[in-house]
């Protein structure tokens, strides 16, 4: 049953490109998020949080969450890299 | 494994150069809000003036100014922090890591937001720096 195993891959490879196709190219500015989302972040981001530069207030205000979630794992890949190597060294 | 570097030169230039890029490193963590820089940038320079600090100095010095244990500590002051300012918002009667609602009682508004983000950048450099600096020396602790 191992042989099924590189078919199977390639499968999922090739479905998951098929998947891709439909997104909207780079930078069309036509796509939603070019013409609901970036225009709200650019006009409203200096009076909601007085902060000059837009790429920080996004990150950190807008979409905080996921900046929650990124130290997160930032923490605990050290803990977990921590734990691996407590167990060879002592 | 690590052992005080012979030469005196390197010894000296490394103790005066410690300082200039923890200020450094504060100054990018600062300049988040103005320019490239931030929370993440920051830390990892924080971590490598420490870093230095290991290679150079030798392991006696090196410990005695920054122990290992606090390390860990800092990390999950760091991360507390970035907790603390989404909960803290859900008490006084916002959505979680709203900062409009951050119970500082002089700002309010816009420039209360600015502070929040603030807060965080500074609890995400906490956690990077103190991150860093534990796996680094898990790796060169020996037995």
């Amino acid at each position: 049953m191992k042989w099924l195993t590189i078919p199977i891959m390639v499968l999922f490879l090739a479905w998951m490109l098929y998947a891709t196709s439909g997104l909207p190219s780079r930078g069309d500015p036509q796509a939603p998020a070019s013409v609901y989302v970036s225009p709200f972040y650019i006009e409203r981001s200096f009076e909601d949080t007085e902060t000059p530069n837009i790429v920080t207030a996004v990150l950190a205000d807008y979409r905080g969450y996921d900046t929650l979630g990124e130290t997160m794992v930032i923490f605990t890949a050290g803990l977990a890299c921590v734990l691996i190597l407590m167990r060879k060294g002592s | 494994m690590i052992g005080r570097y012979e030469s005196p030169i390197v010894q000296v230039v490394c103790s005066v150069l410690i300082p200039f890029i923890q200020l450094f490193a504060l100054y990018v963590i600062m300049h988040g809000h103005y320019g490239p820089g931030g929370g993440f940038q920051g830390g990892v320079l924080l971590a490598v003036s420490i870093m230095l600090s290991r290679l150079c100095l030798g392991k006696e010095v090196s410990h005695r100014k920054f122990p290992p244990k606090l390390a860990m500590v800092l990390a999950s002051v760091g991360m507390l922090i970035y907790v603390l300012a989404g909960l803290v918002p859900m008490a006084t009667g916002g959505a979680f890591l709203d900062y409009a609602y951050l119970p500082i009682p002089w700002v309010s508004g816009a420039p209360l937001r600015y502070l929040g983000i603030l807060i965080v950048e500074m609890g995400i450099a906490l956690a990077v720096f103190g991150t860093l600096v534990l796996v680094f020396d898990k790796l060169v602790e020996e037995r």
